[in-house]
């Protein structure tokens, strides 16, 4: 077990796997994303309440679960570094950071489209919307305490550490409307009872979320092998793998 | 056609929405490839600079 995992750790595997798995992924992706959009803008009927402004969920709720995902794996990451001494980890923790970013902004401005016509406003001090905005500052810390030292390696140990104490407000995003009153609604795919959606409108959900995943394992695939590259510069089979 | 477009009213936070998911897609590509491109260029140079000091 544990030759698998030194393996799936070292350097230069993961480096070639990172090349090899990104066309498939971005492919992947390409797919499910497509058969979202078609389904979501010209399939799917219009909600009983929301009219056709509901559509705006098939980017705002798989941002939304992407950015806490991209943290958990940004924090789990940033923990195997720090235990193992593992510098894929670290690796794998900064190429997350700046994706993670990126969706954690495009779910509050996609939410804030969506609250202006539902709530009147684009933006209220809510439980959600405030921890959501809380996670965004988690990532710009992290990317900027691993660019403020000057030696790399340490820079990557602090981000590891800021990760991993961040990953608190990970729960703190996805109870924060059972645990407070929220203008945001509650769960409506994973509930007790099953999803709280019609076929019709959940399969293109259930797709963009999957394209959203596969995509940001494409871009995780692209971005690792920079960072691993950052890290192994000096490394022999370096020169191997830039010449191709 | 237009109702598609109109969205029923909401066409101007509609689109901006899909739009701006959009960008930030496009981003990501974009900012990956030039992030694995500049780590390329630094890596060849570092063996080049390693070359060249050799004896």
């Amino acid at each position: 077990m544990w030759t698998w995992f030194y393996k799936l750790a070292s350097p230069p595997y993961v480096f070639g796997a990172a090349a090899a798995l990104a066309p498939w992924l971005f492919g992947a992706a390409a797919l499910a994303i497509a058969y979202g959009l078609i389904a979501g803008l010209g399939i799917a009927p219009p909600d009983y309440q929301q009219g056709e402004a509901f559509r705006m969920i098939y980017v705002h709720v798989p941002s939304a679960i992407l950015s806490v995902t991209v943290y958990t794996v940004m924090a789990v990451a940033s923990a195997v570094a720090l235990i193992w001494r593992i510098k894929v980890g670290h690796a794998v923790a900064a190429a997350s950071a700046p994706i993670g970013a990126s969706f954690t902004l495009m779910t509050l401005v996609t939410g804030s489209l969506w609250g202006r016509p539902m709530w009147g406003t684009y933006w209220a001090w809510d439980p959600r919307l405030t921890s959501e905005l809380i996670l965004l500052f988690l990532y710009v810390g992290v990317m900027s305490l691993r660019s403020a030292f000057e030696d790399p390696a340490r820079g990557d140990r602090a981000a590891a550490l800021l990760a991993v104490v961040g990953v608190v407000n990970v729960p703190i995003v996805h109870f924060s409307v059972v645990w407070w009153n929220s203008l945001h609604q509650g769960a409506t795919i994973v509930t007790l009872e099953g999803p709280k959606m019609p076929g019709s409108m959940l399969w293109p959900l259930l797709s963009m979320w999957l394209g959203f995943m596969l995509f940001y394992g494409a871009v995780l695939c692209i971005r690792v092998q920079g960072e691993v590259l950052n890290r192994e510069r000096q490394s022999a089979w370096v020169r191997e793998a830039i010449k191709s | 056609m237009s109702d598609f477009w109109s969205m029923g009213g909401y066409a101007r936070y509609v689109w901006p929405c899909f739009g701006f998911a959009g960008i930030v897609l496009l981003w990501n590509i974009w900012s990956a490839r030039r992030h694995l491109d500049a780590a390329k260029i630094r890596a060849a140079r570092a063996l080049a600079m390693a070359a060249s000091e050799a004896p």
